[in-house]
């Protein structure tokens, strides 16, 4: 199939009318008769967003997410590639996991699954898994997200040997000590209020100014997740402006958006991990993000039967839903109140979390010859969140009854369209 | 009135008739028959999640006086062992068709949670670290007792309460500074540093490491039980260290005013935050706490269950 | 004697002292005097009337008679049909086992009170004798209960409002009976 996009305003603001034949951007004039003609007028054009960081729960959960549900998700938030976190069951931490992973992405996806492999056996933190053999088959990306690499040592010999294969550790920082198992409410007088075990802002920080220094120390790539808080992001500031270590970082869109006072009613939707976080802490990875100490969003996607919610709010199964809301929540808080621009939010959404994570063919800008990854936007639609009506099978939706922006309409991955409203 | 989930829920009115009806209900513990019909065809669970003989043994009681028929459900040993979620758990028993939840939780917030979820009235007595209202209804019950038999006026306002030990972890404190925001006593904290709960300067209460010039000026010193097991947590070095800086020792019951009293929600730690000299000293009020307990609880439960649209 | 619209006086204030003073002496005329007699009034206007109707009896026998207060709001029928009520106290001053206890309440009407009355006593104490006196018997009984000392018999109509304040109370003392329930 092919399709003529006319009248949609780029990223950059100059405007492209163009053809999608045999999975490409082409010239119009190269689109026969029977192509599908959509009038784009009012409506940006993006290249297909990318998410570093998807649970997408198969194989191991299937009632939370499946492959197919998890990126029909994605489609409809606009994401044309995300990356499968290895906290399944089994663990991504063989080559033939990741594989199936893949394979399972090639069969169901609504849009490219890259796996991402465990750094350590069971993501246990105790030995390596097989990050070479995982590498062969293309991962890049390592973690044991949901656990933190916690042993220095351990992560000293990851950083080193990923280097053969230009891996990265991408990091769940969370010193287990000062944040421990029952962790669920960020340090503060709500959880001296509320009685909630507390995570303080700092077992993030500690974690990732050490990291920092392993990495400047051993040459690898390393990867901040979900950071939450102000120390954190003076952390990675300090280690960027040294300029000596290869190293990135991720905010997701709750943490950009919503604040410890949700936790008030033990409404264990807003349980997640790290917390949410506080209005110095939010306004401080803000502007990290807009001024690209922070690189990405990611959206740390992480669906939850309802059975897992209904649990005390410190034994409930911390995560919440992100796929489809991620892009509204960057409008919202930067491209409506002009702390940031279209090209901005396709470098931090798409450009540079395809960079990071080595996808040279999603990420791309959109130009003729360019592999057809797009998502059409309207940036002036709004409309009130409804748990009921999301792709995922979870509805663990922080953002449910609110007022957001509403923009894709129509998302295509590989030439194929993946969504339309 | 449905239910009874933190102190803060508790206008000055109402805290007050709780207080007020207390009294008469200690009077039926005095009695040979201790029965009132209030209750009557009312149908009571007990749901301790985490065990509390003391507390479970006081709710039962106050209702069986009260008439209602009370059932004891453990979590040890029921489906919730089983992985069954907390809401199916509380949705099957609610089915079933009884009027009242009183239920003991290790996690802050599981009582509230379990409110949302049932049509029954919902009893606090106790959750996590977070609150256990029914203690402080009976910690200031004690009080007023105390501050009559002293001869001094039973308002609460300019009233020194000091509450010392593990206030980090304590749901006692939580539900006393609460309450006792309504009531109107003012409340002094002591701890050390590590056992003070983060924010505790947003609690409009005083706080200080002065142990002996907070109780110097204390009309009540409440202390706090502190778990042997924090030591390994880093809270403090050592028992003795604890005992000798934070402890109410024979030396501190010294310092006392003469109309003040020592109370403790229990079970105390002798040696450690209380000595035997200052638990078993006619200032002690502990055992007048246990006793109000019952009373307390039988007024609660008339409050939630005696009168219409209860339950 | 009309004060106002449908509101008309019954009794004033010595139609009720006197009223108390003959139930005095017939409740010591029924007891053999004032021996093993214990007054309980029935919260809330029956508590002044006891009081007086002890004052009478001491008066006559030149002996203190026990006065106590019993507030039966957690034995009522109708707990359930109404809003949480709230709870006075209840003050027994003897061992009632063996006495003569005599309930004092203002008006006698459905008999449900009493009922309740009677079943608080029975956790109180086992009395020899229960004997009831009431200012104002007013009809329309719904249980098999009856007066043994009233002050007044006065017959109504169901829709009528029977209202008896007392000086400890309300100021004076006024037995009122109105066309319409007040609120």
């Amino acid at each position: 199939m092919s399709l003529v996009v006319t009248g949609a305003t780029l990223a950059d603001g100059s405007a492209l009318d163009f053809a999608v034949v045999d999975g490409r951007l082409a010239e119009v004039s190269d689109a026969d008769d029977s192509a599908e003609r959509v009038d784009a007028s009012g409506l940006v054009a993006l290249p297909g967003l990318v998410d570093l960081h998807t649970h997408l729960r198969e194989p191991g959960k299937e009632d939370a997410e499946t492959v197919a549900s998890g990126t029909l998700a994605a489609a409809r938030g606009g994401y044309t590639a995300v990356f499968a976190m290895p906290n399944l069951d089994p663990a991504t931490d063989t080559a033939e996991a990741a594989q199936y992973v893949a394979d399972l992405g090639r069969r169901d996806g609504h849009c490219e699954v890259v796996p991402i492999g465990a750094v350590t056996k069971g993501r246990a933190g105790a030995e390596l898994a097989e990050l070479g053999l995982m590498a062969e088959q293309g991962v890049r990306v390592f973690s044991d997200d949901g656990a933190c690499v916690h042993d220095s040592l351990i992560m000293r010999r990851a950083l080193t040997y990923l280097k053969t294969y230009d891996g990265m550790v991408a990091q769940h920082a969370q010193d287990p000590r000062l944040a421990g198992p029952s962790a669920c409410c960020h340090e503060s007088d709500i959880s001296g209020r509320l009685g909630l075990p507390a995570w303080p802002s700092v077992a993030e920080s500690v974690i990732i100014a050490r990291d920092v220094q392993l990495a400047e120390f051993t040459g690898g790539r390393y990867h901040a997740c979900h950071i939450s808080t102000a120390e954190s992001v003076d952390v990675i500031r300090w280690a960027k402006k040294r300029g000596k270590a290869d190293i990135t970082a991720e905010v997701t869109p709750h943490h950009l958006l919503l604040d410890t006072p949700h936790v008030e009613s033990f409404d264990t939707t807003f349980k997640v991990n790290p917390p949410l976080r506080t209005s110095e802490h939010i306004e401080a990875i803000r502007e990290a993000l807009v001024d690209g100490t922070i690189d990405i969003v990611g959206t740390d996607h992480a669906p939850h039967t309802q059975e897992d919610k209904d649990h005390p709010f410190d034994v409930a199964s911390p995560g919440m839903l992100g796929l489809e809301a991620a892009l509204a929540v960057v409008m919202e808080l930067f491209v409506n109140t002009g702390r940031m621009d279209w090209a901005t939010v396709v470098d931090r959404m798409s450009a540079a979390p395809a960079r990071i994570g080595r996808l040279p063919h999603q990420g791309r800008p959109l130009a003729v010859g360019e592999p057809a990854n797009l998502v059409l936007v309207d940036p002036s639609r709004r409309a009130t969140v409804d748990r009921s009506t999301s792709a995922s099978k979870s509805r663990n939706n922080p953002y449910h009854g609110l007022d957001l922006p509403d923009p894709v309409e129509m998302t295509v991955w590989a030439g194929r369209v993946t969504y339309r409203r | 009135m449905h239910h009874l989930l933190s102190a803060a829920d508790l206008s000055l009115d109402e805290a007050r008739s709780i207080l007020d009806v207390a009294e008469e209900m200690h009077e039926v513990q005095r009695r040979p028959i201790k029965k009132l019909p209030a209750l009557r065809g009312r149908t009571i669970i007990n749901m301790f999640f985490e065990d509390s003989t003391r507390t479970r043994t006081s709710f039962e009681i106050a209702g069986k006086w009260m008439s209602a028929d009370t059932i004891n459900v453990s979590g040890k040993g029921s489906s919730v062992s089983k992985g069954e979620s907390l809401r199916d758990t509380m949705l099957t028993l609610d089915a079933m068709g009884v009027d009242c939840f009183v239920i003991r939780h290790a996690s802050s917030g599981a009582v509230a949670q379990a409110a949302g979820w049932v049509r029954a009235s919902v009893v606090n007595a106790g959750d996590g670290q977070h609150e256990h209202p029914t203690q402080a209804l009976l910690d200031a019950y004690t009080m007023r007792q105390h501050f009559r038999d002293q001869g001094l006026s039973d308002a609460y306002e300019g009233k020194r309460i000091a509450i010392v030990g593990d206030l980090l972890h304590s749901r006692v404190v939580r539900s006393n500074v609460l309450l006792q925001a309504t009531l109107g006593g003012q409340i002094t904290l002591v701890a050390p540093p590590t056992l003070l709960p983060t924010g505790v300067e947003t609690w409009g209460v005083r706080v200080t490491q002065d142990l002996d010039a907070a109780i110097a000026e204390a009309d009540i010193v409440m202390m706090l039980r502190v778990q042997r097991e924090r030591m390994t947590g880093g809270f403090f070095p050592t028992a003795r260290e604890y005992a000798t800086e934070y402890g109410l020792t024979a030396e501190r019951v010294g310092l006392l005013k003469p109309t003040a009293a020592i109370m403790h929600p229990g079970p105390m730690n002798r040696g450690v935050e209380i000595s035997s000299e200052a638990a078993d000293a006619a200032a002690s009020r502990v055992l007048d706490q246990v006793s109000a307990g019952v009373a307390v609880r039988m007024s609660v439960l008339y409050h939630l269950l005696g009168g219409e649209g209860a339950a | 004697m009309s004060a106002d619209g449908g509101t008309r006086v019954i009794w004033d204030s010595d139609d009720v002292n006197r009223a108390l003073k003959r139930i005095a002496h017939q409740v010591l005329e029924s007891n053999r005097g004032a021996d093993d007699l214990v007054l309980l009034g029935i919260r809330t206007r029956g508590i002044p009337l006891a009081h007086r109707l002890g004052a009478f009896v001491s008066d006559a026998e030149g002996i203190e008679v026990p006065v106590g207060e019993l507030d039966i709001t957690m034995y009522r029928d109708d707990l359930r049909r109404n809003p949480t009520r709230a709870v006075g106290p209840t003050r027994i001053p003897v061992d009632l086992t063996g006495k003569t206890v005599v309930l004092v309440d203002d008006v006698l009407f459905s008999g449900r009170t009493i009922a309740a009355a009677m079943d608080a006593l029975k956790d109180l104490g086992r009395p020899r004798v229960v004997r009831l006196a009431v200012l104002i018997d007013r009809g329309h009984r719904e249980l098999p209960i009856q007066a043994d000392h009233v002050g007044k018999d006065l017959p109504t109509s169901s829709a009528e409002h029977v209202r008896v304040a007392v000086a400890e109370i309300d100021g004076e003392d006024l037995v009122t009976l109105s066309q319409t329930k007040e609120s």
